[in-house]
């Protein structure tokens, strides 16, 4: 069927449902439902609008959480936060009480990643616009929200208009279609698709992930799928909505309720892409020939099977050549070497792509009544407060504490290595964050990004593992 | 935000693809809360060693290009991270005009929100004013952004687009937040709509 006019992509609807103002050349007004805060990229926002005696346009939709650079250790309580770590934390408390925006501190059980504490609370639904100065803002896709990383001007302007200057992107389709694989997860999916379009493969488009493997997927799956649609270079990353996502949000705290609950339950049930809607581009990968990837140099889209060897830099074309020597020379990797025999040094299991409840049962699944490699540093860092009670009341605690884990408190923490988590010049981490950058773990740090079952395997025998050995 | 017009400049090269906002201002120096200052550690990690003395070989160290204003550098250039800390820290260093073959997306906006301006031209187009670049201070590059062009110290010039919008913003050293707060109506009748319609939101 060739594309008609009125048939839409789940974007174009969202978008359609959230133009405030169009201007004649495209520049929109959208209007954000959702505004999530943090402390890193927010200080200068309100400063902003303190200096121009502007407020808080919708504080009732403007939600603030520490977690970039708060320790993770047990004894953050009683201090354990560098000075200027400490300023940011207090200026969001400041700023979240003059303004009067919901708040989860560091004291609060709810507290953590933003990314997580967000869908947790109920505050992240279907069809909402979400923003948040944090590229990873696209998690939040995975309701079948638009949702994206903003800057700190932009953080301001949404604070105090509630919506962003914008123009639409193009819509793209990621179809993973069939089952996957044993041992075979969605943070295997997310690299793999990033492996196929590149870094840059996404810039200009919304992404909407589609197909069986991603509807089989759980929403925490789903989660991780769409926390990666930026590393891939998209603006957002979307699934449709369906009754798993209904299910999730059913009775979270700030999710409607009777009435409410169905009106909003009807309109989300219109949000899929029509049949006969327009693609720009479209990437089909088979679920069956995915297999679980580790990442081998220094972005993203570094992506090859476990199976693999290390590549040379003879294997590509253009810009590429160089770059791959840069990321060999910086990852202390020699061409030909079978990833499997790479070993590591440190475990890092965490961050707003991995640390969810099920990212640590996956983990623990692997681990039970095993040890991690004598010498190995490895911690477990939950994705927020009531992710670690729930993680201790299942027993998962224990099954990571007794293997050699580190059980740490909610926040960021070695994803990007602001706060006292960090890698040293040369150290290998097998971690399940989402970006590999130079120096992202810390200066001179070496990072293979993986699954958490993938990243479990490689505490437990020192080297980069197929999971599939252990199961 | 301060207006961007006219530059004559030295530009920098920087051939590397995919540098990253980790590689232009590095997580540590994000624990600050003003704008200001970042200008000594853009690019921290590539230009000093860990005593902190400058590492000779790095663009930027050298003399010839110490007064970079132009930024000429390869593909997927800002991807990473959304810290505006990394425009900031090149606007602070002096640099207002980046140019490469494709920018990341959210790097690219905050770009216009601080005075600087991003070009993307094609691959071909960054070749040669790369060359020109390497041939250090002597070399002047012109962005005349009323005009669209570059032109090149052997007063070759080529031309690039930018969204007009975002060039008269630029121009005229608006904010964004005053134009849109005159669209207060708008917004106010847009709530009112959509709360009927969309009330749990
Ligand atoms: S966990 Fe990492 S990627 Fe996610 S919000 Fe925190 S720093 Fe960003």
């Amino acid at each position: 069927m060739s594309p008609t006019k009125s048939a839409k992509t789940l974007y174009d609807k969202i978008w359609d449902a959230h133009v405030a103002h169009e201007a004649d050349d495209g520049t929109c007004l959208l209007y954000i439902d959702r505004h999530l805060v943090h402390e890193v990229t927010s200080p200068q926002a309100f400063e902003g609008l303190r200096m121009t005696n502007r407020t808080v346009r919708k504080p009732q939709q403007t939600i603030a959480v520490p977690d970039h650079n708060v320790p993770t250790t047990l004894d953050r309580a009683n201090g354990g936060m560098n000075e200027e770590s400490r300023i940011q934390v207090e200026a969001l408390d400041k700023n979240a009480k003059d303004f009067g925006i919901h708040y989860y501190p560091v004291s609060d059980v709810r507290q953590g990643i933003v990314h997580i504490v967000g869908p947790e609370q109920g505050w992240t639904l279907p069809g909402m616009t979400v923003v948040c100065g944090d590229s990873h803002t696209a998690t939040h896709g995975a309701f079948g929200a638009l949702a994206h990383g903003i800057g700190t001007s932009e953080v301001e302007h949404v604070l105090a208009t509630q919506t962003l200057i914008q123009k639409k992107s193009k819509n793209m389709k990621v179809e993973i279609t069939g089952k996957l694989r044993p041992g075979v997860t969605a943070k295997d999916i997310t690299l793999s698709v990033i492996g196929v379009t590149g870094t840059a493969g996404g810039t200009g488009y919304v992404i909407e992930y589609c197909g069986e493997a991603i509807r089989d997927l759980s929403m925490e799956g789903r989660m991780t799928v769409c926390n990666m649609a930026i590393e891939g270079g998209a603006r957002a990353g979307l699934i449709a909505p369906d009754e798993k996502t209904f299910e999730y949000c059913m009775g979270r705290p700030h999710a409607p309720k009777g009435a409410q609950w169905e009106a909003a339950v009807a309109w989300w049930k219109t949000l899929f892409s029509d049949e006969d809607a327009h693609w720009d581009k479209v990437i089909t990968l088979k679920g069956e020939d995915i297999a679980p990837v580790v990442t081998w140099g220094t972005s993203p889209e570094d992506v090859l099977p476990i199976t693999a060897n290390v590549p040379s830099p003879s294997d590509f074309k253009g810009g590429k050549v160089d770059a791959a020597q840069r990321s060999l020379d910086y990852m202390g990797l020699t061409p030909g070497t079978p990833l499997s025999e790479v070993e590591i040094d440190t475990v890092f299991i965490g961050s707003c792509t991995n640390g969810r409840i099920e990212d640590l049962r996956a983990a623990a699944a692997i681990l039970k009544g095993k040890k991690i490699k004598d010498g190995m540093r490895a911690m477990i860092v939950p994705g927020s407060g009531l992710v670690r009670a729930q993680a201790e009341e299942e027993g998962l605690a224990d099954i990571f504490k007794e293997a050699g884990f580190e059980w740490r408190l909610a926040g960021c923490s070695m994803c990007l290595a602001m706060n006292p988590d960090q890698l040293s010049p040369g150290e290998r981490c097998a971690a399940t964050s989402n970006r590999n950058f130079e120096g992202r773990q810390g200066r001179g740090g070496r990072t293979h990004l993986m699954s958490p079952a993938m990243a479990a395997a490689a505490a437990i025998t020192g080297r980069l593992t197929d999971v599939r050995d252990l199961m | 935000m301060d207006k961007f017009e006219t530059i004559t400049g030295v530009a920098a090269p920087m051939p590397m693809i995919n540098i990253d906002t980790d590689m232009i201002i590095p997580k540590n120096f994000l624990k600050t809360i003003k704008r200001s200052g970042l200008g000594v550690n853009l690019f921290d990690e590539m230009r000093y060693d860990d005593d902190r003395n400058e590492i000779p070989d790095f663009v930027l160290n050298k003399d010839a290009y110490r007064n970079t204003e132009i930024l000429v550098t390869g593909d997927n250039f800002g991807c990473g991270s959304s810290r505006e800390h990394a425009p900031w820290a090149i606007k602070d260093f002096g640099i207002r005009c980046v140019i490469a073959p494709s920018f990341a997306d959210i790097f690219f906006n905050n770009c216009f929100k601080n005075g600087i301006l991003p070009i993307a031209l094609p691959q071909e187009q960054v070749d040669l004013l790369m060359k020109d670049a390497e041939k250090g201070s002597n070399a002047r590059m012109t962005v005349d952004l009323g005009a669209q062009t570059i032109t090149t110290s052997d007063g070759e010039v080529i031309r690039f687009d930018v969204d007009p919008f975002k060039k008269h913003c630029l121009m005229e050293g608006l904010d964004d937040i005053g134009l849109t707060m005159a669209k207060a109506d708008d917004i106010a009748s847009f709530e009112a709509k959509s709360s009927a319609e969309r009330p749990w939101v």
